[in-house]
């Protein structure tokens, strides 16, 4: 079944929460909402389910307008963040109860109702621990149940409000994997919120990456973190270097150093923020090289698959840091010493026009931005 | 959980206790034990023990012909009567109260969880007061309810009034506390699944706030019946009518009849010692559900 939210808005006193959002969820997808704490993806998910109601706007489920429907009439599987698991009563009794509370007319008998929970307990892998109370299971384990106890209603779509977020690494990997593979077997149309960009990139079928109420950009895990509409998405998806300089002559100025741009919407003399991943920075040891940033070597990492090295700038602020991701070869053979003074290259990067405010941790939303492209050199 | 931290504390309130480094002089120690046990003594103990002592001074058929005089019956009765009313009343406004403050927000509420509190703050008597200046012949409703020939004041219906009204906060201020902490998802999840706000209450809120509104009842219970400021006020003292027990301890007392009055006195002592047996099993009780699952913690995800 789809979702369809329109122009929903949200205000808790003078906090903007959602500001005119209007979204698509197609059938069967499995989508992430993405952002930062406060960016207003919880309240979303609540609008959905019924258990928050929206300012402004409509929530269609099925394309019928349901931003009136009590919660119980909307069919809705919910699964919280703290599991919200009935604390009284055993896994059995938790995952049976959205059936046994039916009207007396859709009320399956108990023995339906037993073999139904059976199933359900089979599905997550639980089944041996159905007369267990939930303080006895594991934060993981735990979870699987909220997720069972959500899906024996049969629901027609599933909101899961940061479902990993209370569990340990580790445990929250498998659970990611697992929660994929689960929405493989029932196509169930889902939404899933998250703090943390790796498990949206990794599950969801659609990222949808928001910011301070705003929606900044909808795509598929890939297009997203290889295309960031904004600012803000090219930092809040991974690591990225930063170069802040005024455009000429298809190079980005930067203090005394140039960055080659390629051709670009800029005019000359414009200002313009550049964004590198680490791993689309190069490093220069040639002293004779003019193009480029110099940089001081801090620290270099060398240790898992790829070598990180970390970098002081001189230009405009010293205390910046710059991160370049390398193949440890290529490490090596650079032989790096730290404290040595070389240049940054980037491979590829991004422009795009600086805010009218001082760049923050979260830059403003996409609207007020020209995203442009940088070609490659 | 519950009682994992507090064997956890126990253990570490033990190795502060082992250590040298942290260990107090024995003088400190002794000394205040010394104080403690002193005090508990003179001020807990011997007024307990003195009540069963004095009842008993003049032999068990004293004790026993004291209790079954007509007037203590009755006493006996009206106390039973009046806290079978005042508390089931009270349970229910206590549950609807802490209900309403714990998982809403309205306007006013911090008004009205002020207002639970009044009877803690108000002296009994003024309590009692306050029913005789509505009820009572010259009071607001007074005119009223003489026309109507219906007795509230000097009756048992005033003493019903004055208990409820002193004992009101026992339930609610048990429950608040609770209630808030437990949040509101899984109600939230309890409405998700389709559940009515009927079904909610009676399979998800009650049973997670049981022994804890159980606590509340006993406590309101032993008040209910132990009142004796608000209840004196109004009840008008009329003998084998409107006397509770604490009034007929008064009463008897007054009379120099000592042994029967410590007779009846020690018959609310041995309440109070039966309430607090019931509410220890009832706190023990209670974290049971939690204390079970502590060898199983370790099964993985």
């Amino acid at each position: 079944m789809s979702i369809r939210v329109q122009h929903i808005a949200k205000r808790f006193g003078p906090f903007v929460a959602l500001d005119d959002i209007t979204l698509d969820f197609p059938t069967g997808e499995l989508v992430g909402l993405l952002g930062p704490s406060g960016c207003g993806k919880t309240t979303l998910l609540r609008i959905i389910a019924g258990l928050e109601s929206a300012d402004h706007g409509q929530v269609f489920l099925d394309e019928e307008d349901a931003s009136t429907a009590h919660v119980r009439d909307r069919q809705v599987g919910f699964v919280f963040q703290h599991y919200a698991l009935f604390r009284h009563m055993t896994v059995f009794d938790n995952v049976a109860f959205g059936l046994r509370v039916k009207p007396r007319g859709q009320r399956p008998a108990e023995s339906v109702i037993r073999t139904r929970v059976y199933e359900l307990l089979d599905l997550v892998q639980l089944a041996a621990l159905a007369r267990r109370y939930p303080t006895q299971l594991s934060g993981g384990q735990r979870q699987r149940i909220a997720l069972a106890r959500a899906l024996a209603v049969e629901p027609r779509v599933l909101l899961l409000d940061e479902p990993f977020g209370a569990l340990d690494a580790k445990v929250r990997k498998e659970l990611r994997r697992w929660l994929r593979q689960l929405h493989d077997a029932l196509h169930i149309t889902s939404i899933f919120v998250t703090h943390d960009q790796e498990e949206a990139l990794e599950v969801s079928d659609r990222v949808v990456l928001m910011n301070q109420g705003r929606v900044e950009q909808v795509g598929a895990p890939q297009e997203v973190y290889e295309q960031p509409a904004s600012p803000f998405v090219y930092s809040f998806l991974g690591a990225v270097n930063l170069f802040h300089g005024r455009v000429q002559d298809h190079h980005l100025h930067v203090g005394a150093g140039r960055l080659p741009v390629g051709h670009n919407g800029f005019p000359t003399g414009a200002e313009a923020l550049g964004f590198v991943r680490p791993h689309e920075l190069d490093i220069e040891t040639n002293p004779a090289e003019t193009t480029g940033i110099a940089a001081r070597v801090e620290r270099v990492l060398a240790f898992g698959p790829t070598a990180r090295v970390e970098l002081s700038g001189v230009e405009r602020e010293s205390s910046h840091i710059y991160e370049v991701e390398l193949s440890r070869e290529r490490v090596a053979a650079l032989n790096l010493t730290n404290g040595q003074w070389v240049r940054l290259k980037p491979a590829r990067i991004r422009l795009f026009a600086p805010e009218p405010r001082p760049a923050g941790p979260m830059p403003l939303p996409a609207g007020s931005l020209i995203g442009l492209d940088g070609e490659g050199i | 959980m519950g009682a994992a931290v507090a064997t956890h504390w126990a253990a570490r309130a033990r190795r502060f206790e082992v250590n040298a480094a942290t260990r107090e002089p024995a003088w400190v120690k002794g000394s205040l034990i010394t104080i403690a046990l002193a005090f508990f003594g003179l001020f807990l103990l011997l007024p307990l023990v003195t009540v069963f002592a004095e009842a008993f001074r003049k032999g068990w058929q004293v004790y026993f012909a004291a209790l079954v005089e007509p007037d203590a019956l009755s006493a006996i009765a009206l106390t039973l009567l009046v806290a079978a009313i005042a508390v089931p009343l009270n349970l229910v406004f206590g549950i609807a109260a802490a209900w309403a403050i714990a998982k809403f927000d309205f306007r006013g509420k911090q008004l009205l969880t002020t207002l639970i509190d009044l009877p803690f703050s108000v002296s009994p008597v003024i309590a009692g007061l306050i029913f005789v200046l509505l009820f009572g012949a010259q009071g607001w409703f007074g005119p009223w309810l003489i026309e109507h020939d219906v007795k509230i004041i000097f009756a048992v219906p005033g003493l019903v009034l004055a208990t409820i009204f002193v004992t009101f906060p026992f339930v609610a201020r048990e429950l608040i506390p609770l209630m808030e902490a437990q949040g509101r998802e899984e109600e939230e999840a309890a409405i998700v699944l389709g559940a009515s706000g009927w079904q909610t209450f009676w399979r998800v809120t009650l049973p997670s706030i049981k022994w804890g509104l159980l606590y509340g009842v006993i406590l309101c219970n032993a008040r209910a019946m132990g009142e004796f400021g608000a209840v004196s006020v109004v009840s008008g003292h009329i003998r084998g009518r409107t006397n509770t027990l604490p009034l007929q301890v008064e009463i008897l007392y007054n009379e120099y009849n000592f042994a029967a009055a410590f007779a009846v006195a020690s018959l609310l002592a041995l309440l109070a010692l039966l309430t607090l047996v019931v509410k220890s099993l009832v706190e023990w009780r209670g974290r049971q559900p939690l204390n079970v699952g502590q060898e199983s913690q370790g099964v993985s995800a």
